[in-house]
């Protein structure tokens, strides 16, 4: 079974962003999104350590330690962008003035509930800002793996790991395919090139609805 | 601290009344078992001055409360090491080791708050305001034991305020009332952290005297800071450098 690679997954995200998106990509692969935005779009992208405007990496001459992204990298910043403190950037993520948030994913169950920050018995490494933004974003996609290392399905009906929101998914792009949540649970929107919607639902632990309109992801 | 206040404002017919000439002299008054409140975010913005000098010292048994915990051998990773942390409360630790082997052998107490929930917490903190209603965090771990009310038709849990007894915050420019200006994301925490010490130490690049900051640029009001030194030999350690070709 052929699926998709990280770049194909963050390609197909990268779809997610409307013109004139603010946009928080989470920790890890939804950062590579960003390669995948087109620049007419006039995105801002936000981080919430604090900086709106967020650009590419820095030249290793245009290295300061003073800018760095939320992921502690060093970044750059684009013309429009602002610095800001804490409270006021997770005012713009709790205040809903964030249109969009793409994070990565441990869990995600049918009632759009998902898991990403813990796993008992392992070191608890935090939060971060994550609860902030399921709870605050307007949008929420994730970008995950459909299943795990070992084999093991990801799409539950219930996350069996301690969650990070509940009730506050609204999209899941995986390697296999692009899910909905809706008030009857998974709604498959699109599958990845060579596989077919009983292979989704066979490798998805809860029930898995078919919209009318199944598509190709396009990538 | 009580005479130390008075001695402060007996001689505030000097302009230089908040300022002190070195972070041990403006550590003065710290005790073991305080709440320490901390700018920065990971190791950017850090007070990395006060750290150094607190941890020359025989404190213990302190509660820190910062965003992150700093790295192996620098940050308030340097309290870690030689053990003067009981309580960390933060976000995110992921980026140290010794952290970990305390935490595990149960020798350090850990409390993980949402990032919005800390920063709004220590804002609350400096504002008077004891508790607030966030949706952040409910139907989690952060919500249990705690009131959740439902508002409106959503649900919100209720979290309290964070106060310092000490609080240390870094800029890049301040001047002698402790008007200061930040640079870039060195911002972060420093502001709302500075509002919430019964004491704020701030630690600047550069010391100016009054009249020389723009008022229309200063980002954090000097009313909020009591002590005032000018830091030296920052190290300002990059955690992740990343470059593009």
């Amino acid at each position: 079974m052929k699926i998709l690679t990280r770049d194909q997954i963050c390609a197909r995200a990268a779809q997610e962003i409307k013109a004139g998106f603010v946009v928080n990509l989470g920790i890890g692969i939804p950062t590579l999104v960003a390669n995948h935005i087109p620049s007419h779009l006039n995105i801002m992208l936000h981080s919430e350590n604090g900086v709106m405007g967020v650009g590419p990496f820095p030249l290793e001459e245009e290295v300061d330690p003073d800018l760095i992204n939320a992921g502690k990298q060093t970044i750059s910043t684009l013309p429009g962008a602002s610095f800001f403190n804490s409270s006021d950037s997770f005012a713009m993520i709790r205040g809903g003035h964030i249109d969009l948030t793409i994070l990565g994913s441990m869990q995600v169950d049918e009632t759009g509930s998902l898991a990403n920050w813990m796993v008992p018995g392992k070191l608890v490494k935090g939060m971060g800002g994550a609860m902030d933004l399921v709870s605050g974003a307007k949008r929420v996609v994730l970008t995950m793996q459909h299943l795990d290392k070992n084999g093991s399905k990801k799409l539950l009906r219930k996350c069996t790991l301690p969650l990070t929101g509940s009730h506050c998914v609204h999209r899941i792009i995986t390697d296999m395919a692009v899910i909905d949540i809706t008030q009857k649970g998974f709604l498959l929107k699109e599958v990845a090139p060579g596989l077919t919607p009983e292979i989704i639902a066979n490798n998805t632990e809860a029930p898995l609805q078919f919209d009318p309109d199944i598509t190709e992801m396009k990538l | 601290m009580e005479n130390h206040t008075d001695k402060i404002v007996s001689s505030a017919q000097d302009s230089k009344y908040k300022v002190f000439n070195s972070a041990t002299e403006a550590l003065q008054g710290v005790a073991s078992g305080m709440t320490l409140l901390f700018g920065g975010f990971g190791l950017c913005g850090i007070p990395e001055n006060c750290i150094e000098a607190l941890s020359k010292t025989k404190l213990k048994d302190l509660t820190c409360v910062s965003n992150n915990a700093g790295v192996d051998g620098f940050g308030l990773g340097l309290l870690m090491e030689r053990q003067q942390i009981k309580k960390m409360i933060s976000s995110y630790v992921g980026e140290n080791e010794l952290f970990e082997k305390l935490f595990l052998s149960g020798q350090l107490e850990v409390e993980m708050n949402p990032q919005g929930t800390l920063a709004e917490r220590i804002r609350a903190g400096g504002a008077g305001i004891p508790a607030f209603f966030t949706p952040t965090g409910v139907g989690t771990v952060v919500a249990e034991g705690k009131e959740v009310r439902e508002i409106e038709g959503r649900k919100y849990v209720l979290e309290k305020w964070i106060r310092g007894d000490f609080a240390f915050v870094k800029a890049w420019k301040g001047d002698y009332f402790g008007n200061l200006i930040f640079r870039k994301s060195a911002r972060n925490f420093n502001p709302l952290v500075a509002t919430a010490g019964k004491i704020t130490v701030a630690e600047v690049e550069q010391l100016v005297p009054l009249g020389e900051l723009d008022p229309d640029e200063v980002h954090t009001p000097g009313v909020f800071v009591q002590r005032i030194f000018q830091g030296k030999n920052y190290q300002k350690r990059i955690e992740n450098l990343t470059t593009r070709t």
